[in-house]
């Protein structure tokens, strides 16, 4: 087969969890070895932990496939593989071309170094050569937008600066095989567009994409064909439409509705938690079911494990996905308008969020919850955590139904002249 | 059609690819002109700082060793004995440091991008060969100045400099690899130059060195080129040290394989950093 751009056969990979744990010290790796030495160490208790197990799969030249599933289902796992960072436990992958990997924007960027030293830094880590830099330099610095910058270092840019200028590095590397993580995730929308585009058109150039992403909307549009990974395995495979189809519908079946209890975290990484969740309608029921007409109000119990340092503040947000996954909104317990922070007495507390009526277009959402320590870290996440679906009233219909985009907001609209 | 790359587990014993260091030898380039670049920005006296480290080194030596000490200095002016000294020593200290903390310090790079690991202790080793061809430089003046004349014996300098960066390597090798597992190592590298420095006759002649342990001094690498830079610098004609085959030899051992070890230890850098 001439076609073939990548082979993968049975790859698996482990990584060993539970006593002993990764030693870090010497002085205990030492202790082992010699408590061993003398046979007196107890069998370590490992549990191998497969990341990914007994993968197969052959990609044609031209194709661009899009690797789906959720956190943890060893998406990563595969393309750090492909890319060759981590080795294989078991299994082989065949690879019949150049490739190039972007698995974060901007790898070994140096905030010291000024933009033009960048580009030449980071195209020589993904494996350019110098000619072919200074041969491509004008294309990726128009490409980034940010011409009158490429002599100021990077630590002075935005991050929108920053972002399209590794971008466009990585974009003009030109592997005949390109490996892709969630990096169409940053940016704006603007500059996400033209990502997508350049993605297309290397496509176009019989080059062979392999993509991870959730945004589905990304996955739907680029790609011909998905393959779902769940649990290290991969369980499905097919035509990106049918693929995606049929992991949305896994979404639903497996999303609880109306209430929910979580299993929390540990107090060590978790000083504070949100135990359970409610969507609420009209009614004071849970309900998964709400009218447009009417706000849908989520309710959260949760718990202050141990109080926050001084320099600290527990926060609580809410996302809303849409059906084909994509994140509609974030909204955080504090923010400009209002105030319900998480008490700082240790505690159980309950939150609740409203989600303004006829705002959200009759369909299937997701809710995802984020706790956390406010510029610090997320310390509990959960998506998704709760689905519910919008309906239109039966009885109250909208005068002008207006169901063009994904969200209606109340903008107010007034004749002056 | 046979597969551009193949992905499999890998064997737990081989050498260094050496065709994919080679099409990487740009990045390599690349790392270094990175470092030097970032080191020097936002300083006022920029690469002058190659030349003032081991000058400042010098003073306090000849103040503390030479004028309070009044150690010998086989019959050269204490000032430019211990420069010539520590031209090498600086060197080969700043690039075995460098290279064993190499691994961690570019972690960033590891666990996102694919790329022969070693180029990054190479790298390293390479990196300080930049201040030290200013310092020699400078050697040479200061020498001129107290009216020593260099001789054909200068064009020993590169010979000694492929040493000291074999033995930096080797032992940047080792460390590196042990480094990703132990950080304890961070902690050990300042303790073992110290030690080191002082196993090396960089302040004090050979002729201190109790004939007796002549023998194992001499397997010193980082005695060999300290003592032999010296002796290129200065144009001394005395034999210096005996047993500099063994010591060679020891050192390509060191190196073959602290080359086997990273080999070993390598694909498992991304897991485990």
């Amino acid at each position: 087969m001439s076609d073939l751009a990548l082979r993968v056969q049975g790859l698996s990979k482990s990584y060993v969890l539970g006593a002993p744990p990764p030693a870090t010290m010497l002085r205990e790796q030492l202790a082992l070895w010699a408590r061993r030495a003398l046979g007196r160490a107890p069998a370590p208790n490992t549990t191998d932990f497969w990341a990914l197990r007994d993968v197969s799969f052959d990609v044609r030249r031209g194709e661009i496939v899009s690797l789906i599933g959720r956190n943890g289902a060893g998406k990563s796992t595969l393309l750090k593989i492909l890319s060759r960072i981590v080795e294989p436990t078991h299994g082989r992958a065949e690879i019949y071309g150049r490739i190039g990997s972007l698995l974060e924007v901007g790898t070994g960027f140096h905030p010291e170094l000024s933009g033009r030293e960048n580009v030449y830094l980071n195209a020589a880590i993904l494996g350019m050569r110098r000619t072919e830099i200074a041969r491509r330099f004008d294309e990726i610095v128009a490409f980034a937008e940010i011409d009158r910058f490429i002599d100021v270092p990077v630590k002075r840019y935005s991050s929108g600066m920053y972002v399209r200028l590794a971008f466009a590095i990585a974009a003009h590397v030109d592997p005949e095989i390109l490996i892709l993580d969630e990096v169409l995730a940053v940016g704006d929308a603007a500059f996400q567009r033209k990502c997508l585009g350049k993605i297309g058109s290397v496509a176009r150039d019989g080059r062979t994409v392999v993509f991870v992403s959730h945004d589905m909307n990304a996955v739907t549009t680029l790609s011909q064909r998905a393959l779902r990974l769940a649990d290290g395995r991969l369980v499905d495979a097919g035509p990106v439409h049918e693929v995606v189809g049929r992991y949305l519908a896994t979404l639903t079946a497996d999303t609880p509705r109306g209430t929910r209890v979580l299993t929390v975290p540990d107090v060590s990484s978790a000083p504070v938690a949100v135990t359970s969740a409610r969507t609420l309608g009209a009614g004071s029921e849970a309900t998964d079911v709400v009218a447009r007409s009417s706000a849908v109000l989520v309710t959260l119990d949760g718990e202050v494990r141990r109080a926050p340092r001084d320099d600290e503040e527990y926060f609580v947000a809410l996302d809303v996905h849409g059906a084909d996954d994509a994140r509609l909104f974030r909204t955080h317990n504090v923010e400009q308008r209002w105030f319900a922070a998480v008490p700082r007495e240790p505690g159980p507390f309950r939150l609740s969020c409203t989600i303004p009526a006829e705002l959200l277009i009759p369909g299937r959402y997701r809710l995802g919850l984020i706790v956390g320590i406010a510029g610090r870290q997320h310390v509990q996440e959960v998506y998704p955590l709760l689905e519910l679906d919008v309906v239109q009233d039966r009885l109250v219909a909208d005068v002008w139904p207006n169901h063009v985009g994904v969200v209606t907001p109340r903008c107010e609209w007034k004749l002056l002249a | 059609m046979t597969p551009y790359t193949v992905i499999a587990p890998t064997r737990r014993l081989a050498l260094p690819d050496v065709r994919a260091l080679w099409r990487f030898r740009e990045l390599l380039y690349f790392l270094v002109w990175r470092d030097i670049k970032v080191r020097y920005k936002q300083t006022a006296f920029g690469a002058a700082w190659a030349v003032f480290q081991p000058l400042l080194q010098m003073l306090v030596f000849t103040l503390v060793f030479g004028m309070f000490a009044r150690l010998p200095s086989d019959g050269y002016p204490y000032a430019a004995f211990v420069y010539t000294g520590l031209v090498p020593w600086t060197y080969f200290a700043t690039a075995a440091a460098a290279a064993s903390t190499s691994v961690v310090t570019d972690q960033a790079l590891l666990t996102k991008v694919w790329f022969p690991r070693l180029v990054l202790p190479l790298a390293s080793v390479v990196r300080p060969a930049v201040d030290f061809a200013v310092s020699a430089v400078a050697a040479v003046a200061l020498l001129l100045w107290y009216g020593i004349a260099p001789t054909w014996q200068l064009l020993l300098v590169p010979a000694w400099l492929a040493l000291a960066a074999a033995t930096a390597l080797a032992t940047g090798l080792w460390l590196s690899a042990l480094h990703v597992r132990f950080r304890d190592v961070q902690h050990v590298i300042p303790l073992l130059l110290q030690v080191w420095l002082f196993a090396s006759p960089v302040a004090y002649p050979l002729s201190l060195v109790p004939q007796r342990w002549r023998g194992l001094y001499a397997l010193n690498p980082a005695a060999q080129v300290v003592e032999g830079m010296r002796a290129a610098l200065l144009g001394k004609s005395d034999p210096i040290l005996a047993s500099l085959p063994a010591c060679v030899l020891l050192v390509a051992l060191a190196l073959l394989g602290g080359a086997l070890f990273f080999r070993a230890i390598e694909r498992t850098f991304a897991d485990v950093v």
